[in-house]
């Protein structure tokens, strides 16, 4: 019965507006998936230094892309590993 | 410069009323129509009798920037350069666009520059001379999208913290959810809120007379237009209050806890 009624009165999640926002959200994620060669470098130079605190990779052989098909959109890196580190903390 | 993406969305008529309003407010103001080939800017201000030269014969020496500007009987300080109609997008080089706005900083406290829509030529010569963007949108998934898209190119082309122009709201329709409301835009396009217009047939009745909406104290365009000529001058100016009264519905959603 009260479901009823609040369907009758519109419930907030299907209401046009909601649908409105969530449709601009996905398109908005393809339109603005193109990243200069600027930031994506930038890009690199930070991964590159929060993974050497883990790991020694090759960085010449990294290669970080934004790909994208029609559900979405992803940041796909491909980071060689050299070397690991040793993990003293969760040996210890 | 006052800019959009998509068309249709209010451009030339916020242009049209934010140059009135601050020559109202004393300033001395030129509006700029730089949509070449579709000359709309001159009817809304109900100058369109008085144009004898447009803006391609002053960038092409046709004529002095003197002689092209029209002057607004109304307002002391109101002046208006006419597009050209006849002529295409291309007849103004982004070059002659910068000389022309370099020009008018010379004589004018504000230059307001009417886009056309798109991304094309038009669009990039406004850029060269604007050293301010407002930009226009509607409630509505194109507009909002076409909006994010031109944020993007001004950002990109060193104009930096471009200002949101909301029109044509329905708080109604906002209020029964089948309208996005100011906080879902701004949450989506994350820039600073210039103001807020609602619908209004007061637009169509003022662009019918040729006489901007700002100029009549009993229109709530007006009144939001107002608004914006002060935040523009520097004023702190709260958001007009567009509430609608609760209907029977709100109540009755209100006893059984829904909202
Ligand atoms: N707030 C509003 N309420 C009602 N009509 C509006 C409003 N804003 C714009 N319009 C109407 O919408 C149409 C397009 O506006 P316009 O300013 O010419 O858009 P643009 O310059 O972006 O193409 C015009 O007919 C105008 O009168
Ligand atoms: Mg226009």
């Amino acid at each position: 019965m009260l479901e009823f009624i609040s369907r009758m009165l519109g419930r907030e999640n299907s209401s046009s507006k909601n649908v409105a926002k969530e449709r601009l959200r996905l398109v908005l994620v393809h339109d603005r998936a193109t990243i200069s060669p600027h930031m994506l470098n930038q890009l690199k130079e930070d991964l590159i230094k929060v993974i050497s605190n883990y790991m020694e990779i090759d960085e010449v052989n990294l290669e970080v892309n934004l790909n994208q098909d029609d559900r979405e959109v992803a940041l796909v890196a491909n980071i060689p590993v050299v070397k690991m580190k040793r993990d003293y903390a969760t040996k210890g | 410069m006052v800019t959009s993406g998509k068309g249709g969305v209010g451009k030339t008529t916020t242009s049209a009323n934010l140059g009135t309003g601050l020559a109202s407010a004393g300033h001395k103001v030129v509006l700029v129509d730089t949509d070449i080939g579709l000359r709309n800017l001159d009817v809304v201000m109900g100058l369109e009798n008085r144009i004898v030269y447009d803006i391609v014969d002053v960038t092409s020496g046709n004529c002095r920037l003197k002689q092209a500007l029209i002057k607004d009987k109304r307002f002391e300080n109101l002046y208006l350069l006419p597009a050209a109609q006849t002529k295409d997008k291309t007849a103004v080089s982004p070059e002659q666009m910068r000389t022309l706005a370099a020009e008018l900083k010379e004589e004018f406290d504000f230059a307001v520059i009417d886009c056309p829509a798109g991304i094309e030529q038009g669009f990039r010569n406004a850029i060269a001379g604007a050293d301010r963007a407002v930009v226009v949108t509607t409630p509505e998934v194109s507009a909002v999208r076409d909006a994010d898209r031109i944020i993007g190119l001004l950002e990109a082309n060193e104009l930096r913290n471009p200002r949101l122009i909301i029109n044509r709201i329905r708080p109604q329709m906002v209020k029964r959810g089948d309208m996005m409301d100011i906080s879902d835009i701004l949450d989506i396009l994350a820039i600073e809120l210039l103001g807020v217009v609602p619908e209004d047939e007061s637009i169509v009745i003022s662009t019918n007379r040729g006489e901007p909406a700002v100029m009549d104290h009993s229109s709530k365009a007006g009144e939001a237009y107002r608004r914006i000529t002060r935040r523009i001058r520097g004023e702190e100016v709260p958001l007009m209050n567009l509430d609608v009264p609760d209907g029977l519905m709100d109540r009755l959603k209100r006893l059984i806890g829904m909202r």
